[in-house]
């Protein structure tokens, strides 16, 4: 059989140029296609629109503590009492598994903000509970002290702090 | 033919299931005839067609809610919020119609080419089958979005069954779930709507299979006698199947991102109104020319049996066309009749889509009688007194004998 198709010096057929030519663009082609079936199950133009809350602290009394909604997600917002701030503050830094001062987490020291989800896998912990008197994840036993970081148990992380902004001395906004 | 596997994976598994060599057999050496024109590209454009509609539905499942209060809402939420919502919607909407424009050009081919004679009488069933679970797929689809013309169509369809003596108001009440189309018809219309096209899958491949045990028709309409009729599917129709798809998705496109409504209804985007019926109510494009049949006759029951009866004729198709000759192509009296029954389906939809006043009353009935003339009486007769041309003896003798004149016209 002869070919028409002139071969170059070094082997390569204008025939290898149009194949690998044409399987390019049917993979870019399709790779564009398949992106949208993709994307459209990210967030939704509507749900990151909900991207802040506002919350109205005058009601929460000292030693008391709310649970606001962000995202979908529980916020922990507790009006501290000067004990748990003083045992937030007596901690030796090098002891903590994931290691952070109280006035890093805290804009305020009176008020502590945060996403209310145990960073092992979840669930919702319990306020006023646990070894260290913070919170108490009861799905797998972490405890997290009076600054919301993670003392026992196998959480790797801190209780994460939301951003957040103090609009006045009563209003906080969320996100 | 047979399929000898070297890597020794595929080996193991074949030797345990044969499913590689099963899809080897269908996809790569299955024994085609060398003379497929591009009117062969409609079945698998028609299998692509389906896997569209299936995953952009599956996706439009994701963000729909199946509910009278929150369907419409959720509908514009998937076009206004859903990342290419509007993308996912339109696909599948002007999905529908490609998918029926390709089945139906798939279906002429069939009726053109005499697909349907012995052997392959099943295999024709089977694509009937096909396009009844298509309708009723589509049309439970179209109540979905909860607008005025998915509440009324649904009212209207629905009804057909009423005309069933004795039995049809029960009938009615028990596929609407009360006493008139609400949320429980929406719900089993949903889960109906989803779970429809996974029984269209499993006749599709009743379908090849059936294909596959008979071989494919051509534009001889003669059987392959040797090697020398046949190619390899691949890579001689895959090419052919991916230029055709490539030239069928412009169009689909086309409509998709310059027309995406062009082929809708505006009133759907009115929220449905079980109170007020719009004034001039169609189905879409697809349905028409059975919708014509249906208005031509002025009685409940005889409307609705004429309309299933239109498609039930196609059914008795292989008995009814007497002739031994497969290819219009030899067959120079019905080819014209052929062209005659088109253009009365063409009048049969363009009358279906238009009000229910003459002179459309008369079009639409004439259309109509001149539907079953064709099929119940012309096809036959013909068949019986039809002198066909002379038949090729082979393929490839029909394929080289237009060689030569092809050269010399080039010459000349």
């Amino acid at each position: 059989m002869t070919t028409t198709t002139p071969v170059e010096e070094d082997g390569v057929k204008r025939r290898d140029f149009l194949y690998i030519a044409t399987g390019g663009i049917g993979a870019v082609g399709t790779a564009m296609a398949i992106w949208p079936f993709v994307d459209q199950m990210n967030p939704s133009a509507d749900v990151l629109a909900l991207s802040s809350t506002e919350v109205d602290l005058g009601a929460i009394e000292v030693g008391s503590e709310i649970t606001a909604v962000w995202q979908g997600k529980p916020v922990f917002i507790r009006h501290r009492t000067a004990d748990e701030i003083k045992a937030a503050n007596s901690v030796d830094l090098e002891t903590l598994p994931d290691p952070q001062a109280d006035t890093d987490r805290a804009v305020k020291p009176e008020w502590l903000i945060m996403v209310g989800v145990c960073t092992h896998l979840g669930c919702v912990p319990l306020k006023e509970s646990g070894d260290f008197n913070g919170w108490f994840c009861p799905c797998h036993g972490s405890h997290y002290d009076t600054s919301g970081r993670i003392r026992k148990g196998p959480a790797p992380l801190n209780l994460a702090v939301p951003p957040y902004s103090f609009i006045d001395d009563k209003t906080v906004k969320i996100g | 033919m047979s399929f000898e596997p070297k890597n020794p994976v595929v080996k193991w598994v074949d030797s345990r299931l044969p499913i590689i060599g099963m899809l080897h057999h269908a996809l790569n050496d299955y024994p085609t005839p060398k003379n497929l024109s591009y009117w062969w590209t409609f079945g698998s454009l028609a299998g692509v067609m389906l896997v569209v509609q299936i995953v952009t539905g599956i996706v439009l499942s994701m963000h729909y809610t199946a509910h009278v209060d929150m369907a419409f809402d959720s509908v514009e939420h998937i076009m206004r919020d859903v990342n290419y919502g509007w993308l996912m919607r339109y696909m599948h909407a002007n999905g529908a119609s490609m998918f029926f424009v390709v089945v139906y050009l798939h279906i002429f081919r069939g009726l053109y080419y005499g697909s349907y004679k012995a052997p392959r009488e099943l295999l024709w069933w089977l694509g009937l089958v096909i396009f009844l679970l298509m309708m009723a797929t589509a049309f439970m689809g179209y109540v979905l979005p909860w607008g005025q013309m998915s509440f009324w169509g649904a009212t209207v369809i629905t009804n057909l069954f009423g005309a069933i003596p004795i039995v049809g108001e029960s009938i009615v009440t028990w596929l609407w779930g009360g006493f008139s189309v609400d949320n429980p018809t929406l719900n089993r219309f949903f889960s109906l709507h989803y779970l429809l096209p996974f029984v269209i899958v499993g006749v599709v491949i009743l379908h090849i299979w059936a294909l596959h045990t008979v071989g494919s028709n051509n534009p001889t309409g003669i059987e392959i006698k040797d090697k020398q009729d046949s190619i390899p599917f691949h890579p001689y129709y895959t090419v052919k199947d991916l230029f055709g798809l490539g030239v069928f998705l412009i169009i689909f496109c086309a409509f998709l991102f310059y027309a995406p409504n062009y082929l809708g209804h505006p009133d759907n985007y009115i929220p449905a109104n079980p109170l007020v019926t719009p004034a001039h109510i169609v189905p879409e494009w697809y349905f028409l020319p059975f919708y014509a049949i249906l208005r031509a006759v002025p009685d409940k029951l005889g409307g609705v049996m004429l309309m299933f009866g239109a498609i039930a004729v196609l059914f008795a198709l292989p008995w009814l066309d007497k002739s031994r000759v497969r290819s219009a192509r030899y067959r120079p009296i019905y080819k014209q009749l052929f062209w005659i029954f088109l253009l009365d389906c063409i009048v049969l939809t363009y009358v279906g889509g238009k009000p229910a006043e003459e002179p459309f009353i008369l079009i639409g009935r004439i259309a109509t009688v001149y539907y079953f003339v064709h099929i119940l009486i012309l096809l036959p007769l013909v068949g019986l007194y039809e002198k066909h041309k002379p038949l090729p003896s082979s393929i490839s003798e029909a394929v080289l004998d237009e060689k030569p004149s092809a050269k010399e016209a080039g010459n000349a």
